[in-house]
């Protein structure tokens, strides 16, 4: 103790002295710190261990999920034209507006180049029908970041996807316009089978049609994606390519859509072999509505799924089931949106319920 | 053919090409040493040398009573000059032997060995073990004779080697079993009549192909019925509870010990050294250690005494570099961060890396975003994630419900978040506090 005091009077002797000359006379106590090793006079860096880490971070996983949407979003020009451009943009814009102006309030840093906010107006706007107006685009984009995330404290702290609900706002909101489709560019009408009448195709998604007017709609529009439905969900196959393009760069779990799509084909191919007249094949299932965009793009989301490897197997397999539910027995013909908001609020349940045994853990 | 490993855990860059080539060098005899009176696990040293007290090489200067407890040696011959508080490579004061060199001979104080160490009972050897001051040199430093004397209920069948050597950069056990193959294996018998058993495993790591094939042939070659096990390059593959489940399928409860499922885990180098005090009578008072890191000039693999300051060895590797920013002790997952490199070499120092601004960089944090890669990556099947929420918000008691104490610390966690969150940082906290509370409830 005594030593502690003559070294820090030391020191505070040597502070108050200009630095003008040095002393060369021996000093009497010799400070511990002397021969420290320090290169270039700096010292050196302390922290704990480790000292080694992962060249992945945040920014990068939510940049990645957006470039991954990059099929889709020109499949949604393709199919939409420049209305679709206007929407997204415009959406993207509105979504990071918010995220700074509640940044701002808050006093926090500044979180725009996380990409986060980029990434929920991008998703916003996909999923949005092609006729909607672009104001409403705005005030999706805003509920969608202010309510649906910075509310909660920013990024990490959401319990539900915010770009679904901001669309589950817009739903509520504007049920018409939100269910006002148009008909692709390059349509083809030949790919309705049933008691067609024209009327009826413009005005509905393959999943519309065939709830309220029992009428099928060929697989390969659907892959294509030349069929009535939101911005970014018509096109399996540009889905299909940024999705796989996640999986492979491991920035979305495997489990996830595997369990979701999975379990639409199970459960839906179990009604579609009891009658394959009224129920529509699981094909079908998985290629129409926005089931592979909410699979790929919407259920993976890190934040809102639970982060053990069980719970993220109930996570999805749970949300396929909810969604076959809603498609043929519901009210709506679409129920992706609904299914993953459901399975977002039950995720932090399911983290606690399906905690892993620890290493070596005895457990009844 | 499928490599033996456990499930979970991550992989690292090994940047063990800097000194996996480089022959063990003897470093000359230090001009002077720090001995710390406390380098292992369990209770510190009483000195039992003063300032003026000559030394020979090998002479004890420091012992405590208590049996988790393992003596220190001189390493070298000279004058103690003084015992005080020293800085200790783990970021601490403790009380140590300085000793000055006299001369050039290096007066050798051997300890009294069996003639043939066979026919020795077993509990002498367990005594000359603790007298020579063997620890766990792995890293724990864990006082070998407590290891070895196992309490009479537990049945011991199996001893492993570890060879695993799982940190990146050191190389130190590698060039050990290259080079020393044969008192390797003879440590590794000496241990297992001791303990009684029959089954002998050896495992290695697949990045030392050359370790393996000179072992697989030494044990052929003298007749040992070891088994070498090369097993997957996964770190931590060396803690000793990865290293159980990934040789013999057996998995350690939760807050046992590796004696719970009947195994023993050994060190490469503490087997050397159990070898060098059984056949020769040689105390602990050297080691190999890697000096290693782009930092330093010239990566060696260095036989050092003990207490030897880390600024010698790093000037005998031809000094660090200018931009070197950060020197640790140990690998770059568990070791520690040194400010001073004035202090001493201890028994558990496995390597000095040094390393430039371009290996440690500094990074921003994130929110967690729960991507659940903490999860994936903790061998111990806990959830860092909430683990360090609960020890920020305080919340220990139900941290220790979530099994926060059987966090090994091996940093895969921290490691593999993409958040750059200090998550077994804040584990190593939460376990602090934890055992504080425990204390305190047992206490009142």
């Amino acid at each position: 103790m005594e030593k502690n005091e003559i070294t820090a009077s030391d020191q505070a002797a040597e502070a108050s002295e200009t630095p003008k000359k040095k002393a060369p006379a021996p000093k009497p106590k010799k400070d511990p710190r002397d021969h420290l090793y320090k290169p270039k006079g700096r010292p050196l860096t302390m922290s704990s261990s480790p000292y080694s880490q992962t060249k992945d971070n945040v920014p990068k996983i939510m940049w990645c999920v957006s470039l991954a949407l990059t099929p889709a979003v020109i499949g949604a020009v393709i199919f939409f034209g420049l209305k679709a451009v206007y929407m997204i943009s415009i959406s993207i814009l509105a979504a990071m507006a918010t995220e700074w102006i509640i940044t701002r309030i808050r006093r926090k840093p500044n979180t725009l180049d996380d990409g986060s906010a980029f990434l929920t107006g991008l998703l916003l706007a996909l999923t949005l029908p092609p006729t909607f107006p672009v104001s409403g685009c705005v005030l999706g984009s805003v509920f969608a970041i202010a309510l649906g995330k910075q509310i909660f404290g920013g990024l990490g702290c959401n319990i539900f996807n915010p770009a679904l609900l901001g669309r589950a706002f817009l739903q509520a909101s504007f049920p018409v316009k939100m269910t006002t489709w148009v008909l692709p560019r390059y349509a083809d009408m030949n790919a309705y089978t049933g008691s067609v009448s024209p009327d009826a195709i413009t005005g509905a998604t393959p999943l519309g049609l065939l709830k309220y007017e029992k009428i099928f709609t060929d697989l390969k529009p659907l892959f294509i994606g030349n069929v009535g439905g939101s911005l970014g969900e018509t096109s399996a196959l540009a889905i299909l390519a940024g999705g796989i393009f996640l999986l492979i760069l491991r920035h979305a779990d495997w489990r996830i859509p595997v369990g979701f799509l999975g379990s639409v084909a199970i459960f839906g191919g179990i009604f579609w072999m009891v009658d394959p007249a009224t129920y529509p094949s699981p094909l079908f299932h998985l290629l129409s509505g926005g089931l592979l965009l909410g699979a790929f793009f919407m259920a993976t989301d890190m934040v809102t799924s639970p982060i053990t490897i069980k719970g993220t197997w109930i996570y999805s397999i749970g949300a396929g089931l909810i969604l076959v539910i809603i498609r043929l027995f519901g009210g709506l013909p679409e129920g992706v949106m609904y299914s993953i908001l459901l399975m977002n609020g039950l995720t932090p349940l399911i983290n606690r319920l399906t905690r892993p045994k620890f290493f070596g853990e005895a457990r009844a | 053919m499928k490599l033996r490993t456990f499930k979970k855990g991550i992989h690292l860059e090994e940047y063990k090409e800097f000194s996996c080539d480089k022959k063990i060098e003897q470093m000359p005899l230090p001009k002077q040493v720090y001995i710390p009176l406390q380098q292992h696990i369990g209770a510190p040293c009483e000195p039992l040398v003063k300032k003026g007290d000559t030394v020979k090489t090998g002479q004890v200067i420091g012992r405590s009573s208590a049996y988790v407890s393992a003596p220190v040696h001189a390493s070298i011959t000279g004058v103690v000059k003084a015992v005080d508080k020293f800085f200790h490579p783990l970021g601490m004061r403790v009380e140590m032997v300085h000793i000055e060199r006299t001369g050039d001979e290096d007066d050798w104080e051997l300890l009294s060995i069996p003639e043939n160490w066979e026919k020795a009972p077993r509990v002498e050897l367990i005594k000359l073990i603790n007298d020579a001051g063997i620890v766990g040199m792995g890293g724990a430093a864990f006082p070998t004779h407590v290891k070895l004397n196992p309490p009479t209920d537990k049945k011991i069948d199996s001893f492993i080697l570890n060879g695993v050597e799982c940190e990146p950069y050191l190389t130190s056990d590698h060039r050990l079993m290259v080079e020393h193959t044969d008192q390797i294996l003879a440590g590794m018998n000496i241990i297992m009549s001791i303990l009684n058993v029959e089954n002998g495993y050896i495992g290695i790591e697949n990045n030392k192909p050359d370790a393996i094939e000179m072992m697989s042939k030494r044990v052929k070659e003298l007749g040992y019925s070891f088994l070498v096990v090369p097993l997957e390059v996964k770190y931590p593959q060396g803690a000793e509870k990865m290293l159980i489940e990934s040789v013999l399928r057996r998995r350690v409860p939760a807050g046992g010990l590796p004696m719970d499922v009947g195994v023993v885990v050994n060190n490469v180098a503490t087997a050397k050294a159990v070898a060098d005090a059984v056949l020769e009578g040689k105390s602990l008072v050297e080691r190999v250690t890697t000096v290693t890191g782009d930092g330093i000039v010239n990566p060696k693999n260095l036989l050092t005494r003990i207490g030897t300051p880390f600024n010698d060895l790093v000037e005998f590797c031809g000094g660090a570099k200018d931009e070197t920013t950060m020197v640790f002790m140990g690998g770059p997952m568990m070791g520690q961060a040194q400010y001073d490199l004035s202090v001493p070499v201890i028994k558990a120092t496995g390597g000095i890396v040094c390393n430039t601004s371009k290996m440690i960089t500094m990074v921003k944090h994130f929110p967690c975003i729960h991507c659940g890669a903490c999860v994936d990556a903790c061998p111990m099947y806990l959830l860092p994630t909430q683990l360090a929420k609960l020890t920020e918000h305080k919340k220990y008691e139900e941290a220790e419900k979530l099994g926060i104490q059987n966090c090994i610390e091996c940093g895969s966690c921290a490691f593999s978040c993409p958040a750059h969150i200090p998550l077994v940082q804040w584990l190593r906290v939460g376990k602090m506090r934890v055992s504080e509370l425990k204390h305190k409830q047992k206490a009142s």
